[in-house]
């Protein structure tokens, strides 16, 4: 090995590392203070934890549960993911979820006759593009008009769930209408169980397959490096003759078609129909999954499973601790801070763990 | 149809729901504003506002006054803007991330600390809330006169802080600095400016405004303190300064339009109409977004926008 590449090797490592550690050391961090704030409550945090990991992983159920809802988890998280890499700020995943509910159930209960492996890829089709010009639209309302993304993604995510709960209460109302949910999906639309007794089901692999896209279109396409680029420097992307405009309608109809396909896979998977307490926030959930995972595929799949772990534990917390699961938030609070300072602190502890590791090397040699 | 001896009544009721719903999102605002002046962009005024809106009940609950609730609650809005300014000015984070996590962890502390405050199943408990203290004279101007001066205390200072922002900004040499600081940090620290001290300033004391809009929610409002209860506000009063051009008279009038608004809803769900809640509910959102694209025209934000100071 050459001395550049051995130099470009150890570079790399080390990078991984520090990628590595700082949302270890986050994680670690934010869970303390998490404990202690449960502490000022005067309840056991040790209690609490432990309660929340046998809720989390404690039974072949609870492994599953978790899993349950690390699959809405990758997809949002991708959502903030995908506009976050171009430089917009999405923050209406949860609308972007409550619109890709809407026609999915749509899709589910309208659409009859067909078989599952037609009407399945259908409705999930219809859940992305129902968050997907949910989204467009706002991409468009920001090149058309400047409208500032970050504050109609929000407004949207307000009309979005006040639409689900008229369409639950009025057009889409199950007859004779006593509850506020429309009627179920037809059973061809329903996503198979991938795991006998429990309520895991093929929306998973959905999702998994959401972040090998993500991960070929954003690093493997000439149009993915396009709209990273103009994420880094519009004006750089400006002179090299890329279209910045086509580009954030182009992102902001998938990041929001990933916030579909997490709902439609709420609803064809788990919920059956569309109801007005569809999500517990996972959209909301999304931006500190894509903070965590530093926007990376993998990083992505591993927030998830941590926040669906919280998730799911956190319940389990809650009803044996008396812990409200809102901590949760905190503990997604304080991580993204941590994340987020960490990066900032980075350059300087990287030279600083490089020429400590060139001295180890120098010792070892001499 | 409206008989006339019944418009006025409705016109002033309308204009007197209009200032009180606009209160919250103009003081929240003035404090964005100050901040935005100095280049920076808070997302987390949601946050910071209902953590003012739980310290502002819980203070009143404990101390047995609203205006103890609302000190507690400027306080909490102080300490949480202090956090902020060692984020994104000290460490020099991303504001928007940073904001974007201030409202998790509003959210979050909120919920979780009024379950443990107020209890879970309970009914809302007696707090003592702002009264409505009419000005003699002025309020028995007709039309005007009960929407104007029949309010809150709390919505007679919001107005009076807009001048008064005004003069600060554009009058003094503290707003000279925060200008300075928001166009061109370089420049100003170049001729002396503490570009952190100044920043740090204009984000606690915008983080308190931020903290008393949040108590005028929960102890004037609605008293009492709800989950959620800022429902978008903070979003709402970034928009006002945005669709105000910075400027503290364009945002009052914004947040009057945003407030208005959020009356019409409340006039609207009073009605006994066949058109669903839900719609009326969206009036707020609507507005604020046909606002921000409709006739926002040129808003040119100050240069330093969203940018941390590096001192060379």
């Amino acid at each position: 090995m050459t001395d550049y590449k051995k130099i470009r090797y150890k570079d790399k490592i080390l990078g991984n590392v520090t990628n590595l550690l700082i949302p270890l050391i986050s994680i670690v961090l934010s869970i303390l203070i998490g404990g202690l704030i449960i502490m000022g409550m005067g309840i056991n945090p040790i209690l609490a934890y432990t309660s929340l990991l046998e809720g989390a992983i404690g039974s072949k159920n609870a492994i599953a549960e978790t899993l349950v809802k690390t699959t809405p988890l990758i997809l949002t998280g991708l959502c903030f993911a995908f506009a976050f890499r171009c430089g917009l700020i999405n923050i209406g995943a949860e609308g972007q979820l409550y619109m890709g509910a809407f026609l999915s159930v749509v899709a589910g209960i309208y659409l009859v006759g067909l078989p599952g492996y037609i009407h399945i890829p259908l409705a999930l089709f219809a859940g992305f593009l129902g968050g997907g010009l949910w989204g467009l639209l706002t991409g468009w309302l920001k090149v058309r008009f400047g409208a500032n993304e970050i504050i109609t993604t929000v407004m949207f995510n307000y009309l979005a769930i006040y639409w689900v709960s008229f369409l639950v209460s009025g057009p889409l109302k199950e007859p004779p209408g006593n509850f506020p949910h429309s009627a179920q999906v037809a059973l061809t639309a329903q996503l198979p169980r991938i795991l006998e007794g429990t309520r895991l089901h093929l929306g998973l692999l959905v999702a998994l397959l959401a972040v090998l896209l993500y991960y070929i279109f954003l690093w493997r396409t000439s149009r993915g490096y396009e709209v990273r680029v103009v994420g880094q420097n519009l004006n750089a992307a400006k002179y090299a003759g890329m279209t910045p405009e086509i580009n954030i309608m182009l992102i902001m109809f998938i990041a929001g078609g990933m916030g579909g396909l997490a709902g439609a896979n709420e609803i064809l998977g788990i919920q059956k129909r569309l109801l007005e307490t569809l999500s517990p926030g996972y959209g909301f959930d999304g931006i500190a999954v894509a903070l965590l995972g530093l926007n990376s595929p993998i990083g992505i799949v591993l927030g998830a499973v941590l926040f669906g772990m919280l998730r799911s534990g956190g319940n389990m917390m809650q009803m044996s601790a008396g812990v409200p699961i809102a901590i949760i938030y905190v503990v997604q609070a304080m991580v993204i801070i941590f994340v987020v300072s960490g990066q900032m602190i980075k350059p300087a502890n990287r030279t600083k763990v490089r020429i400590l590791l060139d001295k180890i090397m120098h010792h070892a040699k001499s | 149809m409206l008989s006339d001896n019944s418009f006025i009544p409705i016109i002033t009721n309308f204009l007197g729901t209009d200032l009180r719903t606009a209160t919250p999102i103009l003081l929240a605002a003035i404090g964005l504003i100050f901040m935005a002046r100095s280049g920076i962009v808070n997302i987390g005024a949601e946050g910071m506002m209902l953590i003012g809106a739980l310290a502002g009940a819980a203070g009143s609950y404990y101390l047995g006054s609203a205006w103890l609730g609302l000190l507690t609650a400027m306080l909490f809005g102080g300490l949480i803007g202090l956090l902020f300014a060692y984020l994104v000015v000290t460490i020099k984070a991303s504001q928007v991330v940073i904001g974007a996590a201030i409202n998790i962890l509003g959210l979050g502390l909120t919920t979780a600390f009024a379950r443990i405050i107020f209890g879970i199943n309970t009914a809302p408990p007696e707090i003592s809330s702002f009264q409505i203290v009419p000005i003699p004279f002025l309020s028995q101007i007709p039309i005007i006169g009960p929407a104007l001066f029949n309010q809150y205390i709390l919505v007679y200072l919001t107005l009076l802080l807009v001048p008064l922002t005004y003069i600060v900004i554009y009058k003094t040499p503290i707003g000279l600095n925060i200008r300075a600081v928001g166009e061109h940090p370089k420049a100003a620290d170049t001729l002396g400016v503490n570009v952190f001290r100044v920043r740090y300033g204009a984000i606690i004391f915008g983080s308190v405004l931020c903290g008393a809009a949040g108590a005028f929610l929960s102890l004037a409002l609605l008293n009492f303190f709800t989950e959620d209860m800022v429902t978008g506000r903070g979003f709402i009063a970034l928009a006002a300064v945005i669709f105000g051009k910075w400027n503290p008279l364009g945002v009052l009038g914004a947040a009057l339009l945003f407030g208005a608004g959020d009356a019409l809803q409340f006039r609207l769900q009073a009605l006994d109409t066949s058109i669903p809640y839900q719609f009326f509910l969206m009036i707020p959102y609507l507005l604020t977004v046909a606002a921000l694209a409709g006739f926002v025209g040129k808003a040119t934000p100050p240069a330093a926008t969203g940018k941390p100071y590096i001192k060379a």
